[in-house]
C-alpha cells in the first residue's frame, strides 16, 4: 500500500473517527487515500478553524482531535490554533503536507520549515523521511498527545513519503511504543502526600484552586471528596472551570484578575493553598508577592517544571491529579485526620461574604446588559433540563470573562475557552468540534463580534454539515475588552476599536442559510434561546449588548484584594472613511511639490481635519 | 521527583556557573529544540559541544549556563520535558573531568618570539601544531581557567586568530548518565 494509506490506517487504528482540515497540493495523496476510508472528513473554510475544531473536540472529549493542512501556508495557517492547544494542554495531532523529501530545503513552491515552525508550539514534532518510519511515529504521535501533560504533536509528511510503497506486514502497526525519553509520573510522592494530608487536617483557612489539570484527569470526583470531607472551599481558574460544580456552597467562582470578590479574598487570606493542575499564571496570582502570603502551598501538577516556576510550594506533589486526591482522601480517612472543625469560622466568613457579592443579573435595561443574557442562559438551560447535556465555548475578551465570572458550571470538560493564548476567534470553531465529539449535546458558542469575525467564515461549515452550534453574539460593535483597558488605564483615549455599524450579522447568517435573530429586548432573551436551541439547527442569536458595560478587575500586576471597578464610558472613537485618507495623502503629495496645499483650501476644509 | 528538602532549602539567589550534560537521541532537528529552548526561555549558554557518544543513536551535548538556583532547576526541567532528551544532569562542578580544547594562532615573526612561545607551550603541555614565518598555532587542551591563562599569557605577542572549543565534560568515578529519566 501506498503511504497515504498507512498514514489513514494508523489513524484508524488510534479509533480517529473525524478530521478537519483543508486539502492541497502536498496533500494531494492523503486525500487520494481518505476517498476510500470511513474517516469523516469536515471540511473547514480556514485551516485555523480546522486547528480550533480538533482542539475543541479533544476539550469537549478528552480524545486526540486531529486537523490536517497543506504544506506552505496551509501550515502556518494552522499555527494560531496549534499555539492555543498548546497553551492550554489540549491533545491534537496536526498533520502538514510538505513538498517532496528530494526539495526540502531549495525553496521549493509552497515549502515552509513546518519543523522548524511548529517545534516552540508543540509538545513534540516530527518529520517523516521514509513510509516505513509512519506507523511508530503516528502511534508515537498520540501517545505523546494524550499523555502525561496532553498536548499537540505535529508531524510534517512530505509528499513522497505520501506515495511511497509501504508493506505493512513488514513494518507493523506497534502495539506499544518505546519512547526512552518519555517517562510521565503519575503516582504522587507517598512522604509528599502525608505531609499534604497533615497540612489539610490541620488547616484553619484552607482554600482549593483548582486548574484545568483537574478537569484533564478527570478528578471531579475526587476533588469533591476531598473538599467535602473538611469543607474546603474551591475556586477555579478559567482553564478550573467545570471541575468543580458552582452552584455547590463550597464554591467559590473563579480566582484571578476577573475573579470573584469571594474566590480573590479566600486566596489571599488562607493559610493553607492546595493547588491542583493549575501553573499560577500571572492571570491568576497578579502580584506574585503578596499572592496566598500566608499561606503554605500545596502544588499537585503532572508536569514537574510547573512546580516551584511562578511561586513558591511548600508541598510538592508530581502526578496525575485523580490519583493523588484520591491518596490524600483515603489517606485522611484512614488516619481518621479530624480538624475538629478547625476552619468552621473561616467558612462562615466566606460564606457571608458570598452572600453580600451575590452579583445583579435582571436587569430590564436596553440596550441589553450581558448579564441579562448570562442570566437567560442559566434559566433556559435549567429549564430545558440540559444542565449536564450542554457545553459552552466562549471567545476571548469580555464575553469570555462575564461568562467566566457569572456562568454557573455544572461538569467537567463543559466550559471550553482559549485561556493561555486567549485566541479570539477559537470560540466558533472549536464549537464546532465539541458539537461533533458530543452530538448528542448542546453546544453553545459565545462570542464577541470582533473574535466572531476572526473565523465568520466557519458559519459555511456549519450550514453546509448542517452542526446545530448555537452562537451567541455579544454584539457591542466594539472590541469590548481593549475598550475597556483604554478607558481604565489610558485616560479614557479609544484607538482602534469602534467597529462603526457592520455588518448586519443576521443578513451574513442568512447568506449561508442560517437561522439569524437579532435581540435588542431583552425580554425576548429566553424565548429566543429556547427557539435556537430547540430549534436543533444552526442559529445565530445576535444580542445588542450594552457597550459601556464593562467587568471589575485586578490592574495587572496587583494584589488579588484590590478589585476597581471598570469605567464605564461610551464609544466615542471617529472613524476616519476613505476619503478623508485620500484627502490627506493628496494633501502630503502637492505639499512635496512646494503647491503649498493650504492656500488653496478654504478655511472651512481646514477645519475639517480629524483627530486619529 | 521533587524532595522536600531541595524545596525547603531557601534558594539561593547568585549566580553561578552549571555544566549541564545532556544525553538525547541523535535526530534531525534536536540540535534546534535544545537551542531553541534556551533562546524562548531566556537562559544563557555560554558554551554548547555536541557529539556522538558511546552509542550510535545518543549524542551528548555539554551546556555551561550562568545562572541562579532557580534558573538552573527551571533549564532542568524543562530540558527533562523534551521527548527527544534522555537523560539531564548538572554536573556539580568538582566532581567531574573537563575539558576544553582551543586552537590559537599567535603571531611570532623572529626566533626570540617563537622560541618564547614553545617554551610557555611545554610549560602548559600544549602542542605545536603548525609553524610559519609569521606565526606559531598552538593546540592546548584542558579545563577553561587552564586556557584562559595561556591565553593571558601568549597575548602581547599579537593573537592572530582562536578557536576554542567549549567545556565538554563527564562525571568523576564509576557514575554514568543512565538511558532512562529520573
Ligand atoms: C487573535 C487576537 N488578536 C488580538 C487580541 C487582543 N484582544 C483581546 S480581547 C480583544 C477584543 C475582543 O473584542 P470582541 O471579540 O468584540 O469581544 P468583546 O471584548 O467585545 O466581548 C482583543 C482585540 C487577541 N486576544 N487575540
Ligand atoms: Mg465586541
Amino acid at each position: 500500500m501506498k503511504g497515504a494509506e498507512a498514514v489513514i490506517k494508523a489513524l484508524e487504528y488510534e479509533k480517529v473517527d473525524v478530521i478537519f482540515g483543508y486539502p492541497g497540493g502536498a496533500l494531494l495523496p492523503f486525500y487520494d487515500a481518505l476517498y476510500d476510508s470511513d474517516l469523516i472528513h469536515i471540511l473547514t473554510r480556514h485551516e485555523q478553524g480546522a486547528a480550533h475544531a480538533a482542539d475543541g473536540y479533544a476539550r469537549a472529549s478528552g480524545k486526540v482531535g486531529v486537523c490536517v493542512a497543506t504544506s506552505g501556508p496551509g501550515a502556518t495557517n494552522l499555527v494560531t490554533g496549534v499555539a492555543t492547544a498548546h497553551a492550554d494542554s489540549s491533545p491534537i495531532v496536526a498533520i502538514t503536507g510538505q513538498v517532496p523529501t528530494k526539495l526540502i530545503g531549495n525553496d521549493a513552491f509552497q515549502e515552509i520549515d513546518a519543523l522548524g515552525l511548529f517545534m516552540p508550539i508543540v509538545k513534540h514534532n516530527f518529520q517523516l523521511r521514509s513510509a516505513k518510519e509512519i506507523p511508530e511515529t503516528i502511534r508515537s504521535a498520540f501517545n505523546i498527545a494524550k499523555t502525561g501533560r496532553p498536548g499537540p504533536v505535529h508531524i510534517d509528511l512530505p509528499k513522497d513519503v505520501q506515495e511511497e510503497e509501504l508493506d505493512l506486514d513488514k513494518y507493523p502497526i506497534p502495539a506499544k511504543v518505546e519512547l526512552p525519553g518519555y517517562k510521565p509520573t503519575k503516582m504522587g510522592h507517598p512522604k509528599q502526600i502525608k505531609l499534604a494530608s497533615s497540612h489539610i487536617s490541620k488547616a484553619e483557612r484552607p482554600v482549593i484552586i483548582a486548574g484545568g489539570g483537574v478537569n484533564i484527569a478527570n478528578a471531579t470526583s475526587e476533588l469533591m471528596q476531598l473538599a467535602e470531607l473538611y469543607s474546603i472551599p474551591v475556586c477555579t481558574t478559567l482553564m478550573g472551570k467545570g471541575s468543580f460544580p458552582e452552584d455547590h456552597p463550597l464554591a467559590l467562582g473563579m480566582v484571578g484578575m476577573h475573579g470573584t470578590k469571594p474566590a480573590n479574598y479566600a486566596v489571599s487570606e488562607s493559610d493553607l493553598l492546595i493547588a491542583i493542575g493549575c501553573r499560577f499564571s500571572d492571570r491568576i496570582t497578579g502580584d506574585i508577592n503578596s499572592f496566598a502570603s500566608h499561606a503554605k502551598i500545596i502544588h499537585i501538577d503532572i508536569d514537574p517544571a510547573e512546580i516551584g516556576k511562578n511561586v513558591r510550594v511548600d508541598v510538592p506533589i508530581v502526578g496525575d491529579a485523580k490519583l493523588i486526591l484520591n491518596n490524600i482522601v483515603s489517606h485522611l480517612i484512614k488516619m481518621n485526620m479530624n480538624n475538629n472543625n478547625a476552619n468552621r469560622e473561616w467558612i462562615e466568613y466566606l460564606q457571608s461574604l458570598k452572600k453580600s457579592c451575590t452579583p445583579k443579573m435582571d436587569y430590564s435595561d436596553v440596550p441589553i446588559k450581558p448579564q441579562r443574557i448570562v442570566k437567560g442562559l442559566m434559566n433556559v438551560i435549567r429549564e430545558l433540563n440540559i444542565e449536564k447535556r450542554s457545553i459552552i465555548t466562549t471567545d476571548v475578551g469580555q464575553n469570555q470573562m462575564w461568562m467566566a465570572h457569572y456562568f454557573k458550571t455544572h461538569f467537567p470538560r463543559s466550559f471550553l475557552s482559549s485561556g493561555g493564548l486567549g485566541t479570539m476567534g477559537f470560540g466558533f470553531p472549536s464549537a464546532i468540534g465539541a458539537k461533533i465529539a458530543k452530538p448528542d449535546f448542546k453546544v453553545i458558542s459565545i462570542t464577541g463580534d470582533g473574535g466572531f469575525m476572526m473565523n465568520i467564515q466557519e458559519l459555511g461549515t456549519i450550514a453546509d454539515y448542517n452542526i446545530p452550534v448555537v452562537i451567541c453574539l455579544f454584539d457591542n460593535r466594539t472590541l469590548g475588552m481593549v475598550y475597556q483597558w483604554q478607558n481604565i488605564f489610558y485616560g479614557k483615549r479609544q484607538c482602534s476599536v469602534n467597529f462603526g455599524e457592520t455588518p448586519d450579522f443576521v443578513k451574513v447568517a442568512e447568506g449561508y442559510g442560517i437561522n439569524a435573530l437579532r435581540i435588542t429586548n431583552p425580554e425576548e432573551i429566553e424565548e429566543c434561546l429556547k427557539e435556537a436551541l430547540l430549534s436543533d439547527k444552526p442559529y445565530l442569536l445576535d444580542f445588542a449588548i450594552d457597550p459601556s458595560e464593562a467587568l471589575s478587575m485586578v490592574p495587572p500586576g496587583g494584589k488579588l484584594k484590590n478589585i476597581i471597578d471598570p469605567i464605564t464610558e461610551h464609544p466615542n472613537e471617529k472613524v476616519i472613511c476613505f476619503d478623508e485618507i485620500k484627502r490627506r495623502f493628496l494633501e502630503k503629495d502637492s505639499n512635496k511639490n512646494e503647491d503649498t496645499l493650504s492656500e488653496e483650501l478654504s478655511e472651512s476644509e481646514k477645519d475639517e481635519g480629524i483627530k486619529v | 521527583m521533587e524532595s522536600i528538602k531541595s524545596e525547603k532549602k531557601e534558594k539561593n539567589n547568585e549566580t553561578h556557573t552549571h555544566i549541564i550534560s545532556v544525553l538525547v537521541l541523535n535526530n534531525p532537528g534536536v540540535l534546534q529544540r535544545i537551542a531553541g529552548l534556551f533562546t524562548r526561555r531566556g537562559y544563557n549558554i555560554s558554551s554548547i559541544t555536541v557529539g556522538s557518544t558511546e552509542s550510535p543513536n545518543l549524542a551528548r551535548m555539554t551546556i555551561v549556563v550562568k545562572g541562579n538556583d532557580k534558573i538552573l532547576e527551571q533549564v532542568v526541567k524543562q530540558l527533562n520535558k523534551l521527548i527527544e532528551v534522555i537523560k539531564v544532569s548538572d554536573l556539580s562542578v568538582n566532581k567531574c573531568v573537563k575539558r576544553e580544547l582551543c586552537l590559537i594562532k599567535i603571531h611570532a615573526p623572529n626566533e626570540s618570539s617563537k622560541s618564547q612561545i614553545i617554551q610557555y607551550t611545554n610549560v602548559f603541555r600544549g602542542k605545536i601544531v603548525d609553524l610559519s614565518q609569521e606565526s606559531l598555532t598552538v593546540e592546548i587542551t584542558g579545563n577553561s581557567d587552564k586556557i584562559n591563562a595561556f591565553v593571558d599569557l601568549v597575548r602581547n605577542f599579537g593573537i592572530k586568530e582562536m578557536a576554542r572549543t567549549g567545556l565538554t565534560a563527564l562525571m568523576r568515578g564509576p557514575k554514568i548518565l543512565k538511558s532512562k529519566k529520573s
